[in-house]
């Protein structure tokens, strides 16, 4: 177990490398950010100059890249063009998207699960078809439809919640966000448990578990959930990641101050050091999220062993 | 919906631990005054020589009073801080302050305010954008030169009389170079700004009616009176807390459940609604921005011999009416000349200068544009970015109008460029295949301002590469006659060299458009599309 933890922390290495270069590349594809600092005037050359000299931008593309990466090392990782240094963005932004994160994921895990156990224990009834109908149409629904439909009923209509999200973003706050966030995956979640548990509630552990005369309750717990959860935890593992990063339509419609609201204005200003920044520490926890999913499968079979 | 139906709603609100909190805003004593108005992320550090689009602009206008300031109503300059600004040749000016300006925090306005922003602004070492400012003053390519380090700290052409007088030479005539200077960019500094900057930029200090109170970067900046302001536009409310939105949708809607005062960006899909949406607290005026199509005069294909029929040709096959109502719910306005209407008559704008080149006539932009030798290749694009505004569906629009005047159908397709920093390097880069759009906002409201940058040979923001000796002299003899009105007549005189040569299609002017709440009145907003914060009253509030 532990030599598994070792190799795989060891194998992110390249991976956090390849993935930092990418990003790295492709944010300068964009072009050129200094023009667009002087709005629909010409830059004057003098100052533009002198702006390209200090982000390193008159510099080879290779030179650049080792400047950034050994910024990010010593755990300086640039400024944004407004002048603040990107840590400060990151300090700011992270805690606000893993509150929206955490609220979303706990929705979708509770409720996605909760229903998927009951549809998939009334396979081919009428409860069973309901629920199918209605993932149906939450995965049909992008989510800026619904967020700014919920957000117009709850918020305006009925004046329930504040439409816009205050820039201290409290748990309470981020509910309806959550919600909107959680909707489509929430019936990722459901399908998948409700596939899983329609599937083993004809396998012959659990057939064994009710012949002993086991609870129904502990059959559905102990011997039919557990190990129904499998391709649901991987499913929430990699949703983390999602959730983390893509963001950027929830948070523009609730005006959550968040990752996905640097991310989208990094790139909008083409500012390299804020879209490297972030989406490095994205991938980290894209990485960790994937290994904690591996680590999970032993737990809840034990018949996967990691050596 | 019924009080009681709304008091048992918010009760099922409480009770399902929906923070009612969140409802309101904050505590009520010291906020009761104060306006709520939205704001975005500036996307400079806010000083004023570094501040060029509208939403750091919003902040300067409240903490900064320069020599002139622009009347919100006329967009005329008037004097603010300058008791006299005299001059004999138009060259070299005479400033004169008025006495008993502080800044907020207790220190005096003087020459030196003025002197240390001035020089600190145009100095390339400190890369300022808005260092053009002073690019008429004596000694600018001193302390700016094109390349390499400046030559000189200080501008040669400024010169200190006494405590409240100074001294500016300019390089070349500009009768109108007074009234250039309401812009952020002239205004003075406290020491404060030098001594501390950082501490400085957290929290600015100006001379304004208005002081900052607190400023959490990146989500809200309180305003509160400064109750030593010596100016006659005090702040006729307890305050303004800007707050930033990620999107203009989102501050939208939070106008509409009343979280939110003033919003000063309508989204361009609420338009249609927001006269109804907001029971008439809605306005609608113009702004000093015009929209054009730029033809890339650099390619040989664009400025060969009879082009420019090709160039009148396609201006008349733009429908600008039908565009504007149904893209723009009105709020553009098709334009007939190359300035806007916030510089009003007097000012130079003069609608219908164009002619029957701007009139929409398929039948005479087809025949323009077979005496022309058609157009280029057959085929053009019009360059724009898509990430802002609706530029997509307007390029979109007039492309789709041209193909349906022309009677043909590819001859114009949009090209679109992904993000607004890379559309702007293709275009000072010289890089753009066919016609281009350009919006220009202007920096004060002068007519100067709306001919000589864009289309002087080699000016900063001439980006067709647009060159006329007949329009250049007009422009020089406008500059050096000291009688307003001969001047505006010789910029009209050069506004009708570009109705023959053509280099921009004038497409619409912009307006600019705000909505408010019930809480407050008198809102409007400035020629730069900027409310008039101090002139907001809440209401039931003395």
């Amino acid at each position: 177990m532990g030599r598994y933890v070792v190799r795989r922390l060891l194998q992110m290495v390249p991976v956090f490398a390849g993935t930092t270069f990418l990003v790295f590349f492709m944010a300068h594809a964009l072009g050129d950010p200094v023009a667009a600092l002087f709005g629909d005037r010409a830059p004057d050359p003098a100052t533009a100059a002198r702006i390209r000299a200090e982000l390193h931008l008159d510099e080879p593309l290779g030179t650049q890249y080792l400047l950034h990466m050994g910024g990010i090392l010593t755990g300086d990782l640039g400024t944004a063009f407004n002048g603040r240094p990107v840590t400060e963005l990151m300090a700011e932004a992270f805690p606000v998207t893993l509150r929206l994160t955490l609220v979303a994921l706990v929705m979708e895990t509770v409720v996605g699960i909760a229903l998927g156990v009951a549809a998939g224990l009334r396979c081919g009834r009428r409860a069973d078809t309901a629920v199918l109908a209605a993932t149906l149409l939450l995965i049909s629904v992008p989510t800026f439809v619904s967020g700014h439909l919920l957000q117009y009923l709850l918020g305006v209509e009925w004046n329930l919640v504040a439409p816009a999200v205050p820039t201290d973003a409290s748990l309470t706050d981020l509910l309806l966000p959550g919600l909107v966030l959680a909707l489509v995956s929430l019936a990722y979640v459901t399908r998948l448990t409700r596939a899983s548990i329609a599937e083993n509630v004809r396998t012959d552990h659990v057939r064994t578990a009710v012949a002993k005369g086991l609870p129904r309750r502990r059959v559905v717990t102990h011997h039919l959930l557990r190990n129904s959860l499998v391709p649901v935890v991987t499913f929430l593992g990699a949703d983390l990641g999602v959730l983390m990063g893509g963001a950027v339509v929830t948070e523009r419609i609730f005006n959550i101050h968040g990752v996905g609201f640097q991310l989208h204005q990094g790139v909008l200003r083409q500012n390299t050091p804020t879209v490297v920044g972030f989406v490095t520490v994205l991938v980290l926890v894209f990485l960790l999220a994937n290994l904690l999913v591996d680590l999970l499968y032993a737990v809840l079979d034990p018949r996967i062993r990691h050596v | 919906m019924s009080a009681t139906a709304r008091a048992a709603r918010a009760a099922t609100a409480a009770a399902l631990a929906v923070a009612a909190a969140a409802c309101g805003g904050g505590s009520a004593a010291d906020t009761e005054g104060v306006v709520r108005a939205s704001w975005g992320d500036p996307q400079n550090p806010l000083e004023p020589a570094n501040t060029n689009e509208v939403q750091g602009g919003k902040v300067l206008d409240m903490i900064f009073r320069g020599l002139k300031r622009y009347d919100p109503v006329t967009g005329r300059a008037e004097n603010m801080l300058a008791e006299s600004i005299e001059t004999e040749d138009s060259q070299t000016f005479t400033v004169r302050i008025k006495d008993g300006w502080t800044f907020s925090n207790g220190e005096e306005v003087t020459a030196d305010s003025f002197l240390d922003a001035w020089n600190y602004g145009a100095l390339v070492d400190n890369k300022q954008v808005n260092s053009y400012f002073f690019q008429y003053v004596e000694g600018y390519e001193q302390v700016h030169p094109e390349s390499g380090r400046p030559r000189a700290k200080k501008l040669s052409g400024l010169t200190r009389i006494d405590g409240r007088t100074f001294r500016v030479r300019l390089s070349q005539k500009f009768s109108g170079w007074p009234d250039t200077l309401g812009y952020p960019a002239f205004a003075p500094l406290p020491r404060a700004f030098f001594d501390d900057h950082d501490a400085w930029l957290a929290r600015p200090v100006g001379n304004g009616p208005y002081r900052v109170e607190s400023y959490e970067r990146g989500s809200v900046m309180r305003l509160r009176p400064d109750p030593d302001y010596p100016g006659d536009d005090r702040a006729a409310n307890d305050g303004v807390d800007l707050r930033v939105y990620t999107d203009n949708v989102s501050a939208y809607t939070d106008l509409q459940a009343g979280n939110l005062d003033v919003v000063d960006d309508v989204p361009a899909s609420r338009l249609r609604n927001a006269e109804s949406d907001l029971a008439g607290r809605y306005v609608d005026q113009p702004a000093g921005i015009i929209q054009t199509l730029v033809f890339p005069l650099y390619r040989e294909e664009w400025n060969a011999e009879g082009a420019e029929k090709v160039r009148r040709g396609i201006s008349r096959a733009i429908d600008r009416e039908t565009i504007t109502r149904q893209i723009f719910a009105g709020t553009r306005v098709p334009a007939t000349d190359w300035t806007s209407p916030v510089l009003g008559r007097d000012g130079g704008h003069r609608p219908g200068l164009c002619g029957d080149a701007c009139d929409y006539d398929p039948a005479a932009a087809r025949k323009l544009v077979a005496a022309g030798g058609g157009i280029p290749g057959g085929r053009m694009t019009i360059t724009t970015n898509t990430d802002t505004g609706s530029h997509r569906q307007w390029v979109d629009a007039v492309c789709h109008s041209i193909n349906k005047a022309l009677e043909k159908e590819n001859a114009c397709v949009t090209a679109p460029v992904g993000t607004f920093g890379d559309f702007r390097s293709r275009v000072v880069g010289n890089r753009m295949p066919g016609p281009f759009r350009a919006g220009w906002q202007m920096d004060y409201p002068l007519v100067q301002n709306f001919l000589q940058p864009l289309y002087y040979t080699g000016a900063s923001s001439n980006n067709g590469g647009y060159s006329s000796r007949r329009f250049d002299t007009l422009v020089d003899r406008a500059n050096a006659e000291t009688d307003p009105a001969a001047a505006v007549g010789l910029f009209q005189e050069a506004e009708r060299v570009l109705a023959e040569d053509m280099p921009a299609v004038p497409l619409w002017y912009q307006n600019g458009s705000a909505g408010w709440s019930e809480r407050v009145s008198g809102v409007r907003l400035n020629p730069f599309s900027v409310p008039v914060f101090e002139q907001i009253t809440v209401n039931g509030q003395s």
